[in-house]
């Protein structure tokens, strides 16, 4: 691993700490949501970078393959293991090596502490696929550090509200909204 | 193909943005949480602090640089090695105190502060603070107490982003209690 791929790692997991350190018990479900909203802001920007210079995405198998490449490449340093879809816009993406969780123990032992490390990410990819295209995002923890992504095409969406869902947080639309 | 090759971004590029732009995004949340410019000094101090104690270690395993005879050795190993692995930046160590137990660190162009404006009302805010925490978490880590503080910063209109140590003491480890 490069040095600043350490430093970003430690950078990360401090965040999550802090956050939980500075929160009292029973707003602690909150941080999650907090987590997710400064990958909302992270993602915002990362959008303006990845996209400058190049054109429009064809459909929606490109932009999941920009994601499992390009994407996962800079953002995770490596690329996506695994992707699966049923052809009726349903993707899954599995990473076998999730960046974020290499660090925690193998195995089923912390499995309710891990969504904390997958929140920040999930807003990043939230963000973007909000940008390009809709997409309803679910991200699950198989086994540390397994985690499957799960992306449900919605296409144009008639009533312009956008909805994400994500399995650890009800921060729902009210987020998305925000940009 | 054209259009694929100018999709690709270059990805280290966007790596050490990543870390700037989550930097950011962190610096926002913290005022929103605190509002108070000197408490979210205190919280990156204090984060920076617990990423520097475990930074050193990764720090020791990477360089296999041995123990610093001085503390002018402290400083270029800091400057040289570790900032130049870290951040890829290489400060100046400059301004020497007399008894040598005092330098500045002087950074041109600090990657935390990339895209970053800080808005008026915000004077008392050091926004890089985390990088005073990281310096005194490591070095405590290796017996030195030292003291990080702020001289100039660029995102106040400074020509360059001045970091000032203080060596305090050096630290003995402390022998458990009902041993001798």
């Amino acid at each position: 691993m490069a040095a600043d791929e350490v430093l970003f790692e430690l950078f990360h997991s401090e965040i999550v700490a802090f956050l939980y350190r500075t929160t009292d018990k029973e707003d602690q479900d909150q941080c999650i949501a907090k987590l997710e909203s400064l990958g909302f802001r992270v993602g915002q920007s990362l959008v303006e970078r990845f996209t400058k210079d190049c054109s429009r995405f064809k459909d929606d198998l490109d932009i999941m393959k920009f994601i499992c490449k390009d994407f996962w490449n800079s953002v995770f340093k490596k690329q996506i293991d695994n992707l699966r879809t049923n052809h009726q816009g349903v993707y899954v993406l599995q990473d076998n090596r999730f960046r974020f969780l290499t660090q925690i123990s193998n195995g089923k032992q912390f499995m309710d502490a891990a969504p904390k490390y997958l929140a920040m990410a999930c807003g990043i990819i939230k963000v973007l696929l909000l940008n390009w295209c809709k997409f309803v995002v679910k991200a699950e923890v198989v086994q540390c550090p397994l985690v499957n992504s799960k992306f449900r095409y919605k296409g144009l969406d008639k009533t312009n509200q956008k909805v994400l869902r994500t399995k650890h947080c009800d921060y729902l639309s009210v987020n998305a909204l925000l940009f | 193909m054209s259009r694929q090759a100018s999709r690709a971004s270059d990805p280290r590029k966007v790596n050490g943005e990543l870390f700037t732009l989550t930097y950011g995004a962190l610096v926002a949340q913290l005022l929103r949480d605190f509002e108070d410019d000197e408490e979210v000094n205190k919280q990156l101090e204090k984060m920076g602090y617990n990423i520097g104690v475990r930074l050193i270690e990764d720090f020791l395993a990477r360089s296999n640089s041995g123990r610093c005879n001085d503390f002018r050795e402290t400083a270029d190993v800091i400057s040289k090695m570790a900032f130049k692995m870290y951040l890829g930046i290489t400060p100046v160590v400059s301004n020497w105190s007399a008894a040598g137990d005092e330098f500045s660190l002087l950074i041109e162009n600090n990657p935390l502060i990339d895209f970053v404006e800080l808005p008026d009302g915000h004077n008392a805010l050091n926004y890089s603070n985390l990088l005073c925490g990281v310096l005194k978490g490591a070095l405590e880590m290796v017996q030195m107490e030292v003291d990080v503080k702020f001289v100039q910063d660029q995102l106040k209109g400074d020509s360059v982003t001045e970091l000032r140590l203080k060596f305090v003491k050096r630290l003995e480890d402390a022998v458990p209690v009902g041993e001798d």
